[in-house]
């Protein structure tokens, strides 16, 4: 009994895809705790390490065709491999934690780019396979697609590149126009590449109009979604580029590409649904309607009570003397880079006895979790971190509520105003603090343009400014206390 | 010996039904405190695109292809590398009030939950 090369390399191919897929999924599950989840990503780590070192092994199993130009495509590989491995690794340790959401947007566009990228080769190199075969590859290069340029336009959201939702007028006719015909195109190519129907334009042109068109629609798709969408939209492109990824899999006969993605996409799907109910509204609403439209009709000009302007200092002394604190941050927050000096205050009133706690609404900021990445780098232990259901109760019996940078996500008419455009959705009750300050650097709404009503309420103050100005003055003032005690 | 593997029809359909349930099961336990380095963490597994990309372009028989899996491999091999580092990052700074008096020399800690908060 002989035992070819080629088999040996499959053999050991298989062998590490399989360890890899049972590594990915042992890892993610080592994720469900802060204690265990930091070698739960290495296990992930090994995983692909095994994985990528295997696919070497692929050089003794090549095509008869590919077999001339093994050398060029091996030098192609490795170069690739370097290159996007160090520039990525490069990126991902110096981006600042603020900067987290449009870093991994990038990577998951990529993720995605890849993904179409391998199905581009599949069908530039010609039918292979049966009808099943080049549909999936059809299908995942459209979503791999969409979620590569999809996220380029996530990312120049986050970074700040585009900073108003596009919006037009007949948007979602052209843009379901725009997905139809991808499909044509798309059915057409299938057909075109099994020979069943005669191509008008050559096959290798009619793949570039496809994913000219997929391309075109993701962007479509992402321009009239707003910034504090971005957690659902996120979730959505990382749950495509699995979905993507386990497609191309299939089309490659590789179990551990399938099993990976479609663990992806299941997390993904999962996250999407949690931050979509964290909104109260379905996810074909945050994607398809130009949420707050209607909300300049709302808006009640007779909002009872008044803006009541504090001093940083003054509100800084207030926390000093109370009892309990719980702190509700948003995006503001981290446009501000200010999580350092939050917690150099909350350490200053900590060390006077106040009892702080952090109240985490599931979408403040602009990826799932967000606020709780930026306080851990702040050095904030986890144990003072509480989410929506876990602190909702206790605001009733806190002195004050100190909000940061954060504004829907906190506004009682969600609770009260039924014609309010973000009625029902589930928010953090600092309106029942006995003392509210408001951290915020203007007059301005909400990204919805709906009004506040806890900024009008009789026990809000608002304090005006850059979050980590007005930290820095609160930080003087409690100082400033203590040494006139001590004299 | 033959190693190859074939997936077909319903095999597939078994491997992304069960892959897919196994995924939602062990995600649904992730506390939302962890979901940003969740959502990276996932986004590192996909990477694993970059094996598929290789296959592609080792398998490469003109320039087109060739210029098309380079990139393939270049952005998976990205999204692999870059996803790594900055969950490892996230990971790293999660740490109880315990962790933090020790780092800051302090003795003694007040909260005493250990374990992730779930929402």
């Amino acid at each position: 009994m002989t035992v070819t090369l080629a088999e040996l390399a499959r053999l050991g191919i298989g062998s590490a895809d399989l360890a890899a897929a049972f590594l990915f999924l042992y890892g993610l599950k080592r994720m469900s705790s802060p204690v265990t989840a930091p070698s739960g990503i290495f296990v992930a780590g090994i995983g692909m390490l095994v994985a990528v070192c295997a696919s070497f092994l692929y050089v003794l199993d090549v095509s008869p065709a590919a077999e001339p130009h093994l050398l060029t495509n091996l030098a192609l590989g490795v170069l690739a491999l370097l290159a996007g491995g160090s520039v990525a690794w490069w990126a991902g340790r110096r981006v600042p934690m603020t900067a987290m959401p449009q870093m991994v947007a990038i990577y998951n566009g990529m993720g995605g780019g890849a993904a179409g990228g391998i199905a581009a080769v599949e069908l530039f190199a010609g039918a292979k396979g049966s009808v099943v075969a080049l549909a999936v590859t059809v299908i995942g290069a459209l979503i791999g697609a969409i979620s590569l340029s999809g996220s380029l336009i996530a990312w120049a959201k986050l970074q700040g590149v585009i900073t108003k939702p596009v919006r037009v007028k007949g948007q979602q006719i052209a843009n379901a126009a725009v997905m139809i015909l991808t499909l044509a195109v798309g059915i057409f190519l299938v057909s075109a590449e099994l020979g069943m129907a005669v191509p008008i334009v050559s096959i290798p042109m009619l793949i570039g109009i496809f994913f000219a068109l997929s391309l075109l629609f993701g962007i479509l798709m992402t321009l009239p979604i707003g910034g504090a969408d971005m957690p659902v939209v996120i979730s959505i492109y990382n749950a495509f580029t699995g979905l993507a990824v386990a497609l191309e899999g299939f089309v490659l006969q590789n179990p551990a590409l399938m099993i990976a993605g479609m663990v992806v996409g299941a997390a993904g799907l999962l996250l999407t649904l949690l931050m979509a109910k964290a909104m109260n509204r379905s996810v074909s609403n945050v994607v398809f309607t130009n949420f707050g439209d209607g909300a300049a009709k709302h808006n009640p000009a007779h909002m009872k009570g008044s803006l009541k302007p504090a001093e940083a200092g003054d509100a800084g002394i207030a926390m000093r003397y109370a009892k309990s604190v719980i702190i509700a941050p948003g995006y503001g927050l981290a446009a501000a880079q200010a999580q350092q000096k939050l917690f150099e205050f909350v350490k200053l009133l900590q060390g006077d006895g106040v009892s702080v706690k952090f109240a985490i609404h599931p979408v403040a900021g602009r990826m799932p979790g967000q606020m709780d990445v930026l306080l851990a780098e702040a050095g904030v232990p986890y144990d003072l971190i509480f989410q929506l259901d876990d602190i909702n109760a206790d605001f009733k019996t806190t002195d004050v509520a100190l909000v940061i940078g954060a504004n829907d996500v906190v506004n009682p008419a969600a609770r009260t105003d039924k014609a309010s455009p973000i009625f029902g959705m589930p928010i953090l009750n600092a309106d029942q603090a006995k003392k509210v300050f408001v951290i915020k650097r203007g007059d301005g709404k909400g990204y919805a343009g709906i009004v506040n009503a806890l900024f009008y309420a009789d026990n809000c103050d608002m304090v005006y400014g850059d979050a980590a100005v007005v930290l820095a003055k609160m930080i003087d003032a409690v100082r400033g206390l203590g040494s006139k005690q001590a004299a | 010996m033959d190693f190859s593997i074939e997936i077909t029809g319903f095999v597939a359909l078994y491997i992304f039904v069960l892959a897919g349930f196994a995924g939602w099961v062990v995600i649904g336990k992730v506390p939302a405190i962890l979901h940003t380095p969740l959502m990276s963490g996932s986004n590192f597994v996909h990477g694993i695109v970059v094996v598929g990309g290789m296959f592609a372009l080792l398998n490469a028989t003109n320039p087109t292809e060739q210029a098309i899996g380079f990139f393939a491999v270049l952005l998976g091999a990205g999204n692999a590398a870059g996803g790594f580092a900055v969950t490892q990052r996230m990971l790293a700074m999660f740490q109880t009030t315990g962790e933090a008096s020790k780092k800051a020399g302090k003795p003694g800690s007040r909260a005493k939950r250990s374990k992730g908060h779930r929402s």
